[in-house]
């Protein structure tokens, strides 16, 4: 059992190293899709059925997403070697990060016996004191629907961010004020200065 | 344009091939969606993994039919509303546990365990969040690939390929 979560874990890492290192871009996403459903089988592998059901779905959603976008842009190869200064530095920050992970994972508890001091008050009285059978849901929308509301308002600014970015034209029509006022010219006026040249 | 004519317009989408088993597929991902949302206080799953279904039931359609026909059966307007009036719901259900005087309190009669009317507030949360999980998501990728491709379209200034 845990000998096949850790080749899982080896073929992920694999994946993900594929999908930085390749040099296509359709190959590279296809690369993370892989990381992604190896991700959702481990999750099912550890009992998280709720957890494997999303990370699936999101999957083939983001999967869907990175494919339509990275072909409707022209630039499928990237070219270029790889600059010495953030390879360098980034291998100093790798090197420091485990050195503090090696200290940090001493105090962690050992893998599949949590300490269990909130949680098992959840698992004990969840059921009682919500009524919902799935003790995911009791904890994700009644103890703790605090947090809950705290990531529908990260879901809510991303779409409204996505939707100013990426809309085609702004609502509001450029006056003549605003065009003094923070100097934009308009692209009829550019080719008219650059007739002449 | 007649829906009908929307469906087999072979200009729009993709063969006739995808488009009829997305016929025959779209139902059964709307009725998976919706049980794994409304299903989500008993069974595994919950608001957001169901909302991210009904999601891709709508990219499918988008995919194989074309823009104008997805577009007309939810608009990137209407999903705004709809993203909106959910999380709005999912607020409301929260500020209504001020009733028994604390934010969050499941102030609805708990029922019988394994029902699907039961756990109080928490199937009508789920529901709230599934809708805006559904609108939101599909916002993203009609933002991210319908926007883009015009913008793309515009720039190398090539308009036969209309979807």
């Amino acid at each position: 059992m845990e000998i096949f979560l850790l080749l899982l874990l080896a073929f992920m890492i694999i994946g993900s190293l594929v999908a930085i290192e390749t040099r296509n871009l359709l190959s590279s996403v296809i690369s993370v899709g892989v990381v992604g459903f190896s991700l959702s089988i481990a999750f099912l592998m550890l009992g998280a059925p709720d957890i494997a059901i999303t990370q699936v779905v999101v999957e083939i959603l983001i999967l869907v997403i990175l494919i339509r976008a990275t072909i409707t842009t022209d630039n499928t190869a990237i070219e270029g070697g790889r600059d010495t200064f953030p390879f360098v530095s980034s291998l100093i920050f790798f090197g420091l990060f485990l050195i503090f992970a090696w200290f940090a994972i001493q105090e962690l508890p050992r893998f599949g016996e949590p300490s269990m001091r909130i949680s098992r008050r959840y698992l004990e009285t969840g059921a009682a004191r919500t009524g919902a059978t799935n003790i995911v849901t009791s904890v994700l929308l009644d103890f703790r629907g605090y947090d809950t509301i705290g990531e529908a308002t990260v879901l809510f600014t991303s779409i409204v961010g996505a939707f100013v970015i990426l809309r085609r034209r702004g609502r509001k029509q450029k006056s003549e004020e605003d065009r003094e006022k923070f100097g934009i010219i308009e692209e009829e006026e550019i080719k008219k200065t650059f007739e002449g040249f | 344009m007649d829906k009908n004519e929307l469906i087999n317009d072979a200009t729009k989408g993709m063969t006739p091939i995808v488009k009829t088993v997305v016929r025959f597929a779209m139902g059964i991902i709307v009725i998976f969606g919706a049980y794994i949302v409304l299903y989500g206080h008993l069974t595994p799953g919950g608001g957001f993994a169901g909302g991210v279904i009904l999601a891709c039931g709508y990219i499918i359609l988008t995919l194989a039919f074309g823009k104008t026909l997805a577009l007309g059966k939810m608009s990137n307007t209407g999903a705004s509303i709809l993203d909106n009036s959910g999380a709005l719901l999912f607020i409301t259900i929260g500020l209504l546990g001020y009733v028994g005087g604390v934010f969050f309190l499941n102030f609805l009669p708990k029922g019988v365990r394994f029902d699907l009317v039961s756990a109080g507030t928490i199937p009508l949360a789920n529901i709230a969040i599934g809708l805006k999980v559904t609108a939101s998501v599909f916002a993203v990728f009609v933002a991210l690939s319908i926007f883009g491709r015009v913008m793309y379209q515009e720039r190398i200034g090539d308009d036969q390929t209309e979807e």
